[in-house]
């Protein structure tokens, strides 16, 4: 009798200590999917917000807003243009500067670096990527600037003014600050991204297939050129739209030294704006509600931009990642 | 004979590129941390740390905003990190195969390069426009939007990495599910993620975009979250685009605290890295 009760009771406990546990792990379930949807609804509130604010903006000019350069807010009058056009430039010139030195720095560090040093260059030169931008934009404005200023922007643009259009695209006078700089200095943020994808899509490459090219009397760099950036050629392209996404959408070290003008000038040399350098400079400054919803339209077309081009880098990436499995 | 040395010399030349390439990308961070340290030192002082920022003209250190950076920085992370780690174990444990997961970690991957400022205007519109100011707490929510993706991801990398047959043996003692992944799985992925919860604070400490227009700024004393708070980044962008000499040299000093503090985090992250998880 006893012994039965005393089984009853260990029973009992058992199935309420199971009954909590099932709670427990029903709540503990659910609460890691609503953290998962919540992720998912940042970026749907980011969409929204941004719509929703923008919406006065998209209203009163409706796609002049795309293709207007004037930017008055004394009688309310913004077009895009001129901040878009900042945008692509000053990536372009980033892009054009960083993909071969990020891909040079990557096959350095892959194919010709002793072993010993691998690890310490490409921890210094990911360090790049940790400097907050913050800390670019004063670099540039103070350093950086005042050199190109007096060092290089003179030579550049003597050399160019006999030759037809690059003497437009290069003319003078040199201010310092302007899209060109600003260019230089998304390169130097830019250049760790692409190298640090790089490096790792190049160490997928199969040893076997080197070996083989090598032995067929290649050299090393023919053995770069021919195998290893055909087989690692869509990561090498994710890692580019990558550092491109960051090259749009990077704020301060760009505010610094854009010299925000808005307005197309045909030399890069020149003062200009970007979408975000745009926003940080006159979003707090702003009056009136067409004047804010403006900037917030600015900044819906800074992100769709982005999204599509992260999108496509993450695409290429995940494409990857399959492969290597 | 004359095609081999063809071959040879390009080789000589693409391969002398991209060690040149190399020591460019060194030269800039020499360059950078050079001048930083440079400019940065000549200020460092205690006053740094002990005194207001003055108006223009006086004398006074940083401390109010390193006290509002750290106000918001910690009390982002207290929001964003529940959330990241619980959305990792998603996407590492009960969704491993959904196709959620997939979305999850899509969106997750684009959030975590998407521009900052971005990320200023969504909380400006959601916080401070139906608060009616600027607030520290609108800083912190909009770096705790931040923090989550970097958190999320490091996360479910980490929990992916602990060993199936971990999970069986735990299952095997008959561990309930939830119970299993906070005893277990949370312990052997502890390494990895706070080195994750680190990078999240390296990335936060260094922004200014997204505190431009949620938390502002403030020239005075101020531990209210409901006020416009200070921060070191947006006080060197204030203070660098000013005219004045003792402010720029301020930016200066404050630009080199804030490298420091973020790449000895980064560097930190790393070495923890490297002892926890082998790989």
């Amino acid at each position: 009798m006893a012994i039965l009760t005393l089984e009853t009771a260990t029973f009992q406990e058992r199935s309420t200590s199971l009954k909590r546990f099932i709670v427990k792990d029903a709540v503990f379930k659910n609460l890691t999917f609503a953290a998962a949807l919540l992720v998912l609804s940042i970026l749907f509130g980011v969409f929204l917000s941004l719509i929703i604010g923008a919406w006065p903006a998209f209203q009163t000019f409706g796609l002049e807003f795309l293709t207007s350069q004037s930017w008055n807010p004394v009688t309310e009058k913004f077009g895009a243009l001129a901040p878009i056009y900042g945008t692509i430039v000053t990536s372009l010139i980033a892009m054009g500067i960083a993909v071969p030195v990020g891909i040079g720095i990557a096959i350095f560090i892959t194919e010709l670096c002793p072993p010993s040093l691998r690890k310490p260059i490409a921890i210094a030169i990911e360090l790049l990527a940790g400097i907050p931008s913050i800390i670019y934009g004063i670099w540039g404005l103070f350093v950086f600037a005042p050199f190109l200023q007096s060092h290089v922007q003179p030579a550049i643009i003597s050399l160019f003014s006999g030759v037809p259009f690059l003497n437009d695209l290069f003319a003078g006078p040199p201010y310092g600050i302007g899209m060109f700089t600003a260019g230089l200095i998304l390169a130097i943020m830019v250049i760790p991204f692409i190298s640090s994808i790089s490096r790792d899509v190049f160490e997928t490459t199969p040893s076997v297939l080197k070996e083989s090219t090598y032995a067929l009397g290649a050299t090393t760099w023919e053995v770069i050129w021919n195998v290893v950036l055909p087989y690692s050629r869509a990561g090498v392209l994710g890692g580019v739209m990558l550092g491109l996404g960051r090259a749009l959408g990077e704020t301060m070290a760009v505010t610094f030294v854009i010299g925000n003008a808005h307005k197309i000038a045909a030399s890069i040399m020149a003062p200009g704006t970007t979408i975000s350098a745009t926003i940080a400079n006159e979003f707090t400054e702003a009056v009136g509600d067409l004047y804010t919803s403006a900037l917030i339209a600015l900044g819906f077309i800074l992100f769709v931009i982005t999204f599509i081009v992260l999108a496509i880098a993450r695409y290429m990436l995940s494409r990857l990642e399959v492969k290597t499995r | 004979m004359t095609m081999y040395t063809r071959r040879l010399t390009k080789n000589r030349i693409w391969l002398g590129l991209s060690m040149g390439a190399a020591a460019f990308g060194l030269l800039w961070l020499v360059l950078i941390l050079g001048t930083l340290i440079w400019n940065g030192v000549a200020g460092l002082d205690v006053t740094v740390f002990t005194r207001m920022t003055p108006p223009p003209g006086g004398t006074g250190g940083l401390l109010n905003p390193i006290i509002g950076s750290l106000i918001m920085t910690v009390l982002a992370i207290l929001i964003g990190t529940p959330v990241g780690v619980l959305a990792g174990t998603y996407m590492a444990e009960y969704g491993r195969y959904a196709r959620l997961t997939f979305i999850v970690r899509f969106i997750n991957d684009i959030l975590l390069s998407a521009p900052s400022i971005i990320v200023g205007l969504f909380i400006y519109e959601i916080i401070v426009v139906p608060m009616g100011h600027f607030s520290g707490f609108a800083g912190a929510i909009a770096l705790a939007v931040i923090v989550i993706p970097v958190v999320v991801r490091t996360t479910e990398d980490m929990l992916l990495l602990v060993p199936n047959t971990m999970r069986e043996a735990a299952a095997a003692l008959g561990s309930p599910r939830s119970f299993l992944i906070q005893r277990v799985i949370y312990r052997a992925a502890r390494a990895g993620i706070i080195t994750g919860i680190l990078l999240a604070v390296a990335r936060i400490s260094g922004e200014t975009a997204p505190l431009l227009f949620t938390a502002l700024n403030n020239q005075f004393w101020n531990v209210n979250l409901n006020a416009p708070m200070p921060s070191l980044p947006v006080v060197i962008f204030q203070f660098a685009l000013s005219p004045y000499e003792d402010w720029q040299r301020l930016a200066w000093t404050g630009a080199l605290i804030i490298t420091v503090a973020v790449l000895s985090l980064s560097i930190l992250a790393r070495a923890l890295t490297a002892k926890g998880v082998e790989r």
